[in-house]
């Protein structure tokens, strides 16, 4: 059973073509990366997968573990039901600032208990316990009781995480999840969604801007262009020369210049992408 | 503007743009004067002279300020606690409504065809003075201080239902699309996505027509719906200078007080 599975998916956005005729199905337990340039449509799908956006009328459907979240652009009638399946991360982190980070992670537990409680905010000690847990497991637990906007970025997009481990996500959407972070905290970000994959079996789908990234820490690239899937194969596969080919110009885009990650001899040894950049052959 | 219009290096071009401008400020001005000329004998503004020929009535007001007689002092004092008492009911009841009501009249949160209806209760609410929804609920429950507490909740409902609307509808979409995402029911997310963002300045709004509210609640009693505005009237129909002039010092002294507590209350939650 795919975890996800996504069929003749479309999206307009007024005259914008963003997503066009989109099909992808992914197993349960991988972690895939999905790269392309901004503008290219991986929000755009991810925001359609976790049934936050609507596809046109007379496209496809978007499934997780053989649920139809969404179907000719109406919402399944469990929508809100699937959605506890999913947990999803943005590059905005989507905290809710003025509240401590330990009731950002609770608010993963709202659709797992009963409404009145989760209305009022009467959690229990264990469900507290719980979320001090997840907190502790990506490494902020000792932040819990602070103001979510007291916390740097790359904290709030692990407390993130630790709200999708406690909502006990099958699947995680993360969509830019390190586009707005230093390098360090970029590493522990993707350090702990590739935690959460291979210790928890959960799927976890990241859309990236730097294919870099996507080399070092997801075994699958999905590649999108202009809405269409270009390329759908190991990411090993993705050369930089590869890139080029698939995005021309705007490959730039995606590969960064001061590559601090996997193979600095590969990435020198191929000037073309380099060209006009910062970095020179040392 | 008129600065440059003046400057010596000026072009014929520049002049020439000032003449639709000028030709516009003379439109606009002459609209006001043909206004206020249209509106003179209506609003009785010949009248003015009585302001010098009766100033005798005045100066008896202003002498009685200077001894005002302080014998009532603490039946005016009861009188002026039960005002705030009316403030403070019909501002929190007010309040309570004004959640569900603001958040039912914001684009944000509820389709058109909620918001519009729920919008023009309101704008009915609050066209409606405090004074006029009074003279009716007294005819509804009878003289006394309820009819001001509801006089007061109606039309504080219908101005602080648009304030907080208008709050919700400058959120921050993001934070409530993450609870969103986690499975959350729609008043959840309005419980850990919207209120957190807005409750500063819900706050705020709420202590501001608190102050309002005070000062509303002064006059309510000129038409028997309670409180300090009953004992004015009735000092100010018998002619005692002295009485009058001694509840308007507690009244300017009370809503000081309260305006200052308020005010900084409000500088504490934002």
């Amino acid at each position: 059973m795919p975890a996800v599975s996504v069929d003749r998916l479309s999206k307009h956005f007024g005259g914008r073509h963003a997503l066009k005729s989109v099909n992808l199905s992914i197993g349960e337990g991988e972690m895939v990366a999905l790269i392309g340039a901004s503008g290219s449509g991986k929000s755009t799908l991810i925001r359609h997968i976790a049934g936050l956006e609507r596809a046109d009328a007379g496209s496809g459907a978007a499934r997780i573990f053989d649920r139809a979240i969404q179907e000719n652009g109406r919402l399944a009638t469990d929508a809100r039901a699937l959605r506890r399946e999913v947990g999803v991360i943005f590059q905005q982190f989507n905290l809710v600032s003025r509240l401590p980070v330990i009731v950002n992670v609770l608010v993963g537990l709202l659709g797992r208990i009963p409404v009145w409680r989760g209305t009022l905010g009467l959690f229990t000690r264990e469900e507290k316990q719980l979320a001090r847990a997840a907190l502790t497991r990506v490494g902020v637990g000792e932040l819990a009781w602070q103001r979510a906007s007291t916390l740097s970025g790359g904290q709030q997009q692990r407390a993130a995480i630790a709200r999708a481990l406690v909502q006990r996500a099958r699947l995680l959407l993360a969509d830019e999840p390190i586009a707005s972070l230093d390098p360090a905290s970029a590493r522990r970000v993707m350090d702990t969604l590739a935690t959460v994959c291979r210790e928890d079996g959960i799927t976890v789908i990241v859309s990236l801007h730097q294919v870099e990234y996507a080399r070092l820490y997801c075994p699958r690239t999905i590649a999108l262009r202009d809405g269409t899937v270009v390329f759908d194969g190991p990411s090993s596969a993705l050369t930089n020369a590869f890139l080029t080919e698939l995005y021309g110009e705007a490959s730039e885009e995606l590969i960064l210049p001061d590559a601090p990650l996997t193979e600095p001899a590969r990435v020198r040894a191929e000037p073309v992408i380099l060209a006009g950049a910062a970095v020179a052959p040392a | 503007m008129t600065e440059l219009t003046h400057h010596e290096g000026d072009t014929p071009f520049v002049a020439k743009r000032d003449w639709t401008r000028s030709a516009f400020n003379i439109l606009v001005w002459g609209g006001l004067a043909v206004l206020l000329v249209w509106s003179w004998y209506p609003a009785e503004m010949d009248r003015w002279t009585y302001l010098f020929t009766d100033a005798g009535n005045m100066a008896e007001y202003a002498s009685g300020f200077l001894s005002p007689s302080f014998s009532d002092l603490d039946y005016y004092l009861r009188e002026m606690v039960l005002t705030v008492q009316i403030a403070v009911w019909g501002t929190a009841l007010a309040v309570v409504l004004s959640v569900p009501f603001g958040i039912l009249s914001s684009n944000n949160m509820a389709p058109w065809w909620i918001v519009q209806p729920v919008r023009r209760l309101m704008d009915a609410f609050r066209a409606i003075n405090e004074i006029v929804f009074a003279v009716l609920f007294v005819v509804a429950v009878g003289l006394g201080p309820f009819a001001g507490v509801m006089a007061l909740f109606v039309h504080t409902t219908g101005v602080l239902a648009k304030l907080f609307s208008e709050a919700v509808e400058a959120i921050d979409p993001r934070p409530v699309e993450g609870i969103r995402a986690t499975g959350a029911t729609k008043i959840q997310e309005i419980v850990y996505g919207v209120i957190p963002q807005v409750l500063p300045l819900w706050m705020s709004f709420s202590l501001y027509r608190f102050e309002s509210n005070v000062r509303s609640a002064t006059v309510l009693g000129l038409v028997g719906a309670g409180g300090i505005g009953q004992v004015l009237f009735e000092s100010i129909r018998g002619f005692y200078y002295a009485e009058t002039a001694t509840l308007l010092i507690v009244i300017v002294i009370t809503v000081t007080i309260v305006d200052l507590i308020s005010q900084q209350l409000r500088r504490m939650v934002i």
